[in-house]
């Protein structure tokens, strides 16, 4: 089988974004760029399946600016066979992006499409579903295990209160959750091939489609801060305070 | 305008999440009907008749949405919704499961996880982890949005009397089929709306030491959580988690046992209004969000605060 993988470039996770001082946006001068870690998740898990012998090709996709390629080239190291860019300045939502993939997904008729279940900079979590409607594909959100069936597959999901398996037809959408794998760390020779890969690159007009944002971001504002705290010496100070300053026990 | 909100529920019973979403949707407008849609709810439906201000709760009952298949429901509230200027969902696992294809559906974008509303069309949600707060404008003529249930309060649940309007559709894409659920069975009260939450990280060391979190838990009709570490060592299943991708909570009291206070764990809980933090790292970035912190061994500290409330 055929799988793609989404992958989008994010700030480093280990990046504490602070908002511009003028409000005008999250200052991300100089941070740490890094593919987002659900999409690592999707693209361990898509050569988990050309190792096993289910997936023949492997092929990564992500949109934005020519920086992108540096993601792109880290998933080709990591196993994906070649490599698709859709080059825009612009700021996709989650709906252009999903537009753009659907448009890609056409192009390549892929069995399945592995992609993270949200991206850590917007927090959004809706590409993978929006995705799957635009192709009137059914998706396993979420997914802590697949299972690849004839013309099937079983993804076990996370859910609030514990675990839900659902059975989909092929070509389906999985969106990926923390448990489903651990992704491995590319190897000084793979990076070094990877470089050979094949990575093309196209825009959203040579797709046909119509990326521009629906929702304007009118400003970007740190959150509340909180007070203070105080370092209590016991647990009898700690019980005293939680009873008689803040009132939260009895 | 006129607002659908999608109500969260099993087939038994209304969840508290459903009364979030509600009051979300009345700071937008005061047209406001509520969507059932379910299998055999019909102890649901009229639950939903009480909550007072709803114009009208809409009830689809088909074994199709049994199981909140987000294919089936995606469709039907892609349908129902087209009337409306706005559909509204709490953002739970399983709002958030499908309204991203009622969004593509309509050709909208989907604002998610908002934590307060400023206008008919202008919200606010956090980014990156809660670190910075996004004040968004939709230009779509439907909004589709999910509700961070702890940035709204619940709304009062009886004293309503709503018309009842029974759905004869029947959505079914026939592409994904439910299998089987494992539900993680607990006297205690539910993670996201618990009014107290004890959480355990790495310095637990294993699974078996989240018992010493069970009896402080017990004595104070607490909900049990972890952070993504504790998770990821395999001591406790992911459904517990809190944080940026997990849980999010705001309890009146959070206490955080070894935890360290990762960034991502930070956003799941720090609008609690009260934050305990004990750790024997007295430097743990933990005690930079926490009201109350105490430096101590917590193979110590929580024997003795469990035998000492």
């Amino acid at each position: 089988m055929k799988v793609l993988v989404p992958i989008k470039r994010v700030v480093d996770y280990n990046v504490k974004v602070r908002a511009k001082s003028d409000e005008t946006g999250p200052d991300l001068a100089n941070v740490k760029m890094a593919i987002n870690p659900f999409c690592e998740i999707a693209v361990e898990e898509a050569i988990r399946l050309k190792e096993a012998g289910t997936a023949q090709e492997i092929i990564a996709v992500s949109i934005g600016t020519t920086a992108c390629q540096e993601q792109l080239r880290t998933a080709l190291a990591l196993g994906a066979d070649r490599a698709i860019l859709v080059e825009t300045e612009l700021e996709v939502e989650p709906l252009g992006v999903a537009k753009l993939l659907k448009s890609v997904a056409e192009k390549e008729q892929p069995d399945l499409i592995i992609l993270g279940k949200q991206a850590i900079d917007d927090d959004s979590n809706q590409t993978g579903q929006m995705l799957a409607s635009l192709l009137s594909y059914p998706q396993g959100t979420f997914a802590s295990e697949i299972k690849i069936g004839e013309g099937k597959i079983s993804v076990t999901r996370e859910v609030d209160g514990g675990l839900q398996t659902v059975s989909l037809n092929l070509p389906a959408v999985v969106t990926t959750d923390l448990r489903l794998n651990e992704p491995r760390y590319a190897s000084l020779p793979n990076i070094m091939k990877a470089k050979k890969k094949p990575l093309d690159t196209l825009t959203p007009e040579e797709l046909g489609v119509d990326a521009s944002p629906r929702t304007e971001i009118l400003k970007v504002s740190p959150p509340p801060e909180r007070a203070a705290g105080v370092i209590v010496e016991s647990v009898d100070e700690l019980i005293d305070k939680l009873k008689n300053e803040a009132k939260v026990i009895t | 305008m006129s607002i659908l909100v999608i109500a969260e529920h099993d087939n038994e019973e209304l969840k508290v999440a459903t009364l979030n979403t509600i009051t979300a949707a009345k700071e937008i407008g005061t047209e406001i009907d509520l969507l059932i849609a379910g299998f055999s709810c019909e102890t649901v439906a009229d639950q939903a008749c009480s909550i007072p201000d709803i114009r009208k709760v809409i009830v689809s009952d088909s074994e199709s949405y049994k199981n909140f298949l987000a294919e089936n429901i995606g469709l039907l509230v892609s349908e129902i919704g087209k009337d409306y200027s706005h559909i509204l969902a709490a953002a739970t696992s399983n709002g958030k499961n499908f309204m991203p294809r009622v969004a593509a559906l309509l050709d909208v974008s989907q604002i998610s996880e908002i934590i307060s509303v400023l206008s008919e069309d202008t919200f606010e949600r956090p980014i990156y982890a809660g670190n910075c707060i996004a004040t968004v404008k939709s230009s779509d003529p439907i909004k589709v949005i999910t509700v961070r249930t702890t940035g709204f309060d619940d709304c009062e649940d009886q004293g309503g009397s709503a018309t009842k309007e029974n759905l004869d559709e029947d959505s079914n894409l026939g592409i994904s089929s439910f299998v089987s659920e494992e539900l993680a069975k607990s006297d205690r009260p539910e993670l996201t709306s618990a009014d107290i939450v004890i959480s355990g990280g790495r310095g637990m060391q294993n699974g078996e030491n989240f018992r010493l979190l069970e009896g402080i838990a017990d004595k104070l009709g607490a909900a049990i959580g972890a952070s993504r570490a504790a998770v990821d060592s395999g001591f406790v299943p992911n459904d517990m988690q809190v944080g940026q991708t997990g849980k999010i909570v705001a309890p009146n009291l959070y206490i955080a046992v070894g935890i360290s206070g990762a960034i991502q764990h930070l956003a799941g809980m720090k609008d609690s209004k009260v934050i305990v933090a004990i750790n024997k790292d007295g430097d743990a970035p933990i005690f930079q969000v926490a009201d109350y912190g105490l430096v101590a061994d917590l193979f110590d500290a929580l024997p003795e605060l469990e035998a000492k409330l």
